[in-house]
C-alpha cells in the first residue's frame, strides 16, 4: 500500500522553478531517499509536502486523500512530521519540554481544566511526560531531559529533533539531512536510529548527501536535479543509472 | 529565530576590529556642546565639568565597578537559588514560605500609612496588567505596543456600564471582561498576519485609535473631561471603598491572576506559546496551529488588562483618556522587561519596582522620566534579560 | 433601463465632480502636500535606518522635535544679536544649517550610545533602547526649555498667493519646494555617490559589504547623520508653518512618519517619499470631508487597512522565511 503519492508537483518562486512536475510514491513502512546536487529542490519538496510552502501545481495525496496545500499543523495531525536541515529546536526550552510540546496535537485539555487541574488534566500531563521520556530514550537522550536544548552538542540536537518529530505520532517522517555534519560513528548511530523508526512502523523519507547512508538503508531512491526528477529506483539501479552519474559528476565522465 | 542568529554572527565580523577609545575629555566636551543651545553657556560648562569628573571617576573605578557588579550578580543568583529551592523543595518548606508571605501581605494595612497602601494598590493593578502583557510578549513572543488599549476598554466598559446603565460592579465585571476579550480577538485577527515590527506598529496604532475614540466621542465618554462618579465595588452589602478594604480586594485579584497564569503556563497551552515564541515554523511543524494560539495569547492577555482596567476604574471612581496614553503601554512593557520576559515572579518584582521607584523619588520628580529613559537604554545594554533573567527580548515576530 | 442607469451614474458622479471643482478640495490638496512633504522627510530617516539596521528608530521623531526647537533657539539668538534685522535670509539660512549640524550630531551620538552596543543583541533590545532614548529626549527638552508651547519668532510674514479662492502661503510653497529638493538630492546621493552605493550594499548584505572593504560603522553613522539632518529640516519648517512647537510633537510626528514609511514599504526610499505625501493628502482630505477630530487616527486606520491587503507595504517586497 502506498502511504504517500506525489503527482506532477511543481513549485515556482517568481521565475525560478524550484521543482518541476515531480512524481513518486512511498510505500508504507519503507525508507525512501531523495538525493540530488545542491539546489536541486529537495528541501522545497519537503516544504510542499509538509505545508510550509504551497505548491504551484500538482497533487500530494496521503492515505489516498488529497492534501495538497494543507496547513502545516493539519499535516502533522494527519500523520506527517519532519525535521529541518538547519536544526530548529525550541532552543530555550528544556530537552524534555521540546518533546512534551510535540504531543500538542495528540492531546486535548483546555484552558479550564488547566486552571482547575482536574483529574483528566493531571492524567494527560502524566502521560505526556512519560511518553516524552520514552521518545528521549529512543534517541538516547533520556539523561539530558533537563538540559536547555540549545546547549546540547550538535549531534544530540539532531537526534532531539527526531525525537520531537516522532512525538507527534506520525506515520510518515521526513528527515532533512539527518547525518549532515556528523562523524562516521554518529552517522552509523543515526542509520541505526532510522532503521529503528522503520521497525516502529514509520515510513521514512530522507534527504541525504552521504551516499553510504543512502545506499545502505533506502529501498527506493528519488534523484532530483534542477527541480526535475531524473531517476528513481533501488540503490542498485541508481548506482548504474548514467543520468545520475552525469548529474553528479558532469558530462565529461 | 535561526535567521536572525545567522545575521548576528555575520555582524561579529567587524567586531574584531579595534574600536576607537575616546578620551573622557572629548566625550564630555562633545556632550556639553550638544547641550549648549538648550540651556546656555553656564549650564553647559557645569555639565562639562561634572561629566568630566564622572567619567574620570568611572574610569578610575571601573575595576571596582566590575567587582561590584559580580558581587551583585552573585547575590541575585543566590536569591534566585533560594527561591528555586522554595519552589522545588519539599511541599512543607514551600508552604511555610508562602504562608509567611501571605501573613505579611495581609498584615500590611495594620501598620502601613494610607499613602503607602495607596501605592501598593496601584502596584497591584500594574502587576495584573504586566502579567497580562507577559502572556503576549513573554510567552508568545508577540510585541504589543498598544496594550494599554485593553486596559482602557476595561476601565471605560465598567465606567459606562455603571454610570449610564446603573449596573453594579459584580454584574459589570464579566460583561466588561467579555468585551475586552472580544476586542483582543478583533485586534488579533488582522494583526496576526503581520510579523515583528509591523505587528508592533499596528498594535501601537490600535492603542492610539482607542484612546482617540474615548477622547473624541464626547456624547458617550465626555471626552477629555472623563467620566466621574463611578461606584466602588461592594461586597456583602458593603462598599469596598476604604483603602485597606480595597487593598485586600486587589490582593485577592492579584493572587488569582498569578495563580491562573502560572497554571496555564504549565499546561500544553503555555508550552505551545513558548514554542511559537522560540520558532514559529518549527511550532507549526509539530502540529501547533500558530494562528489560533497567537489569537488566544492576545485575547487571554487582553482579558487581564481588562480586569486591571475595571479595578482601576472602580478604585479611582473616575476615568479619563489621559490615563491610557502610549507612555502607559511603554511603562507596562518596561515592567515586563525589567522583571525578565516570561518570568512570573520577576514581573511581579518589576511592576512593584517601577511603581514604587517614582514614588520614592518624589523630590526629584522632574528627573524621573529622564531616569526612566536612560534606565531603559542601560538595561538593554547591560542586562537585557531583566532581573530574573527570564529570556532576553527576542524577535517580535 | 438606460435612463435609470444614467441617472444612477449621474447621481454618484455629480457630488464627486462638485468635490473636484470646489476650491476646498484644491486647498486641502495643497495643505496635504505641505504636511506630506514633511512626513516624507522624516519617513526617509526611518526607512534608511530600517533598511540598514532593521531597527525602528523610535527616537527619530524626537530628532525632528529637536530640529524645531533648535531653529527657534537659533533664530531667537540671531534676533538678540541683531542679525535678523541685518539680513533675514542669511539668519534663516544659518538657523537651518546649525539645526542640521546639531541634529545630525544628536543622531550620531544616539547611535553610538544607545544602538551600537546592541548590534549583536536580539531584535527587540534596540527597539526598547530606542523607546528609552525617545523618553529621554522628550524630557530633556521639557526640562531645559519648559513644558509650555514655544512660539516661532514672527519674522517670516504669513503672506501668500490667492488664486480662485485657494490660498497658498509662501511658507507652504517653501516647504513643498524644499521637501522636493531634499528628496531629489537624497536620491542622487544614494544612486550616484560612492557612499550612497556603499549604503545600498550594506542594506542588502552586511557580510558581503564588509568583505569588499566597506566600513559598516561609517555607513551606519552616515545613515544616522543624513536621516537626522532631514528631520532637522522638517522640524524647522513645521515650526515656521504652525508657529508653535512643544516637546511632545516628536512622538506623534514620528509615529505618522513611520506609518508613512511602512505605507511605502519600509526600507524603500521612493516608498517613504510616496508614503509621506500620500499620508499627508489622506489626512488633510479626511479631516476636511469626514471629521477633523479623528485627524490623528486616520493615519493608523489607513496603515492597518494597507497592511491587511499587502502585509509588506505598498512598495515593499514580500519575503518568505527560508526553511
Amino acid at each position: 500500500m502506498y502511504l504517500l503519492e506525489v503527482r506532477d508537483l511543481t513549485k515556482h518562486f517568481g521565475g525560478i522553478r524550484a521543482i518541476e512536475e515531480v512524481r513518486f510514491r512511498a510505500r508504507e513502512g519503507s525508507i525512501t531517499s531523495v538525493i540530488g546536487p545542491n539546489g536541486a529542490g529537495k528541501t522545497t519538496l519537503f516544504n510542499c509536502l509538509t505545508g510550509i510552502t504551497r505548491p504551484t501545481k500538482g497533487v500530494v495525496s496521503f492515505l489516498n486523500n488529497e492534501i495538497t496545500g494543507i496547513k502545516p499543523d493539519k499535516a502533522v495531525k494527519l500523520g506527517i512530521s519532519r525535521t529541518f536541515q538547519n536544526i530548529r529546536l525550541f532552543r530555550e526550552m528544556s530537552v524534555l519540554e521540546n518533546v512534551m510540546v510535540s504531543q500538542h496535537c495528540r492531546t486535548r485539555s483546555g484552558l479550564l481544566s488547566a486552571i482547575i487541574k482536574n483529574k483528566a488534566f493531571k492524567n494527560e500531563e502524566q502521560a505526556i511526560r512519560e511518553k516524552a521520556l520514552e521518545y528521549l530514550e529512543l534517541v538516547g537522550l533520556e539523561n539530558y531531559s533537563d538540559t536547555v536544548s540549545g546547549n546540547l552538542p550538535y549531534g544530540s540536537q539532531k537526534r532531539l529533533e527526531i525525537a520531537r518529530a516522532v512525538a507527534t505520532e506520525p506515520r510518515l517522517i521526513l528527515l532533512d539531512e539527518p547525518t549532515a555534519g556528523m562523524n562516521p560513528q554518529e552517522t552509523a548511530e543515526m542509520m541505526g536510529l532510522i532503521r529503528k523508526l522503520r521497525e516502529l512502523g514509520k515510513t521514512v523519507i530522507l534527504i541525504e548527501h552521504d551516499m553510504k547512508v543512502v545506499m545502505g538503508i533506502s529501498e527506493n531512491i528519488v534523484v532530483l536535479d534542477h527541480g526535475v526528477k531524473i531517476a528513481e529506483g533501488t540503490p542498485e539501479e541508481i548506482k548504474r543509472n548514467p543520468l545520475v552519474i552525469e548529474a553528479y559528476l558532469g558530462k565529461e565522465h | 529565530m535561526a535567521e536572525s542568529g545567522i545575521q548576528n554572527s555575520k555582524f561579529k565580523i567587524q567586531d574584531s576590529k579595534p574600536g576607537k577609545i575616546h578620551s573622557p575629555f572629548f566625550i564630555a566636551l562633545w556632550l556639553s556642546l550638544l547641550f549648549l543651545p538648550f540651556k546656555g553657556i553656564k549650564a553647559a560648562s557645569i555639565l562639562f565639568v561634572s561629566l568630566l569628573l564622572l567619567l574620570f571617576i568611572f574610569r578610575a573605578f571601573s575595576g571596582y565597578a566590575k567587582i561590584l557588579m559580580d558581587k551583585l550578580n552573585a547575590m541575585r543568583e543566590s536569591i534566585i537559588e533560594r527561591f528555586k529551592a522554595v519552589y522545588a523543595g519539599s511541599e512543607a518548606s514551600g508552604m511555610i514560605a508562602y504562608s509567611l508571605l501571605f501573613v505579611f501581605l495581609f498584615a500590611i494595612p495594620f501598620f502601613a500609612k494610607d499613602y503607602f497602601i495607596d501605592v501598593l494598590i496601584l502596584a497591584g493593578i500594574y502587576i495584573i496588567l504586566a502579567q497580562g502583557l507577559n502572556i503576549v510578549v513573554g510567552f508568545a513572543g508577540l510585541l504589543n505596543l498598544g496594550f494599554v488599549a485593553f486596559y482602557a476598554i476595561g476601565a471605560y466598559s465598567y465606567a459606562l456600564l455603571n454610570t449610564k446603565l446603573g449596573i453594579g460592579f459584580w454584574p459589570a465585571l464579566p460583561l466588561s471582561l467579555a468585551l475586552v476579550t472580544l476586542s483582543g480577538f478583533v485586534l488579533a485577527v488582522p494583526a496576526l498576519r503581520l510579523k515583528g515590527d509591523y505587528l508592533a506598529i499596528v498594535t501601537l496604532g490600535f492603542g492610539e485609535i482607542v484612546r482617540l475614540v474615548f477622547n473624541n466621542w464626547d456624547s458617550l465618554t465626555k471626552g477629555p473631561n472623563g467620566i466621574g462618579g463611578i461606584e466602588p465595588p461592594h461586597l456583602f452589602e458593603m462598599h469596598v471603598s476604604r483603602l485597606s478594604h480595597y487593598y485586600y480586594f486587589i490582593l485577592f485579584f492579584v493572587v488569582l491572576t498569578v495563580f491562573i497564569i502560572r497554571r496555564v503556563k504549565a499546561s500544553r497551552i503555555g508550552r505551545a506559546w513558548l514554542a511559537i515564541r522560540e520558532d514559529e515554523i518549527a511550532a507549526a511543524s509539530i502540529g501547533i496551529n500558530t494562528i489560533s494560539y497567537k489569537l488566544y495569547a492576545f485575547a487571554f492577555g487582553a482579558f487581564w488588562a481588562g480586569l486591571a482596567g475595571v479595578l482601576f476604574a472602580a478604585k479611582m471612581q473616575f476615568v479619563s483618556p489621559e490615563s491610557f496614553t502610549f507612555m502607559e503601554s511603554v511603562l507596562i512593557l518596561c515592567m515586563v522587561i525589567l522583571g525578565g520576559l516570561g518570568s512570573i515572579p520577576g514581573i511581579i518584582l518589576g511592576s512593584v519596582i517601577l511603581v514604587m521607584l517614582p514614588e520614592m523619588l518624589r523630590e526629584v520628580q522632574l528627573y524621573r522620566m529622564i531616569a526612566l529613559g536612560s534606565g531603559l537604554v542601560l538595561l538593554m545594554i547591560f542586562r537585557p534579560q531583566g532581573i530574573f533573567g527570564g529570556k532576553s527580548v527576542s524577535s517580535g515576530g | 433601463m438606460l435612463p435609470i442607469y444614467t441617472y444612477l451614474i449621474f447621481s454618484v458622479l455629480k457630488p464627486l465632480l462638485f468635490l473636484l471643482k470646489s476650491s476646498v478640495f484644491v486647498q486641502q490638496v495643497i495643505n496635504g502636500l505641505t504636511v506630506g512633504g514633511v512626513y516624507a522627510l522624516i519617513a526617509l530617516g526611518y526607512t534608511m535606518v530600517y533598511g540598514i539596521l532593521e531597527l525602528i528608530n523610535f527616537a527619530h521623531g524626537e530628532i525632528y522635535m529637536l530640529g524645531a526647537y533648535l531653529g527657534i533657539i537659533f533664530l531667537g539668538f540671531f534676533t538678540a544679536i541683531g542679525l535678523t534685522s541685518f539680513s533675514l535670509p542669511l539668519s534663516l539660512f544659518l538657523a537651518f544649517i546649525l539645526s542640521i549640524i546639531f541634529c545630525s550630531s544628536y543622531g550620531y551620538t544616539m547611535e553610538k550610545i544607545a544602538y551600537k552596543p546592541l548590534r549583536n543583541a536580539p531584535r527587540l533590545s534596540p527597539l526598547i533602547s530606542a523607546i528609552g532614548v525617545s523618553i529621554f529626549l522628550q524630557n530633556y527638552v521639557m526640562l531645559t526649555q519648559g513644558a509650555t508651547d514655544k512660539v516661532f519668532p514672527h519674522i517670516v510674514e504669513n503672506a501668500g498667493l490667492e488664486i480662485g479662492g485657494v490660498s497658498v502661503t509662501y511658507i507652504q510653497l517653501f516647504i513643498i519646494t524644499v521637501s522636493v529638493l531634499m528628496m531629489l538630492s537624497l536620491h542622487i546621493f544614494i544612486t550616484r555617490t560612492r557612499m550612497g552605493k556603499a549604503m545600498r550594499a550594506v542594506a542588502q548584505d552586511k557580510t558581503m559589504a564588509s568583505l569588499v572593504g566597506i566600513n559598516i560603522d561609517t555607513v551606519i553613522s552616515v545613515t544616522f547623520v543624513i536621516g537626522s539632518g532631514l528631520a532637522a529640516v522638517a522640524g524647522l519648517m513645521v515650526a515656521s508653518y504652525y508657529g508653535l512647537v512643544n516637546y511632545s510633537i516628536g512622538y506623534i510626528a514620528g509615529i505618522k512618519a513611520f506609518t508613512a514609511a511602512v505605507l511605502g514599504g519600509i526600507g524603500s526610499i521612493p516608498g517613504a517619499m510616496f508614503g509621506g505625501i500620500f499620508l499627508g493628502l489622506i489626512e488633510s482630505l479626511s479631516a476636511a470631508y469626514i471629521s477633523p477630530e479623528y485627524k490623528d487616527a486616520y493615519a493608523f486606520i489607513i496603515l492597518i487597512i494597507i497592511l491587511l491587503i499587502k502585509p509588506s507595504g505598498l512598495f515593499g517586497k514580500s519575503q518568505e522565511e527560508k526553511v
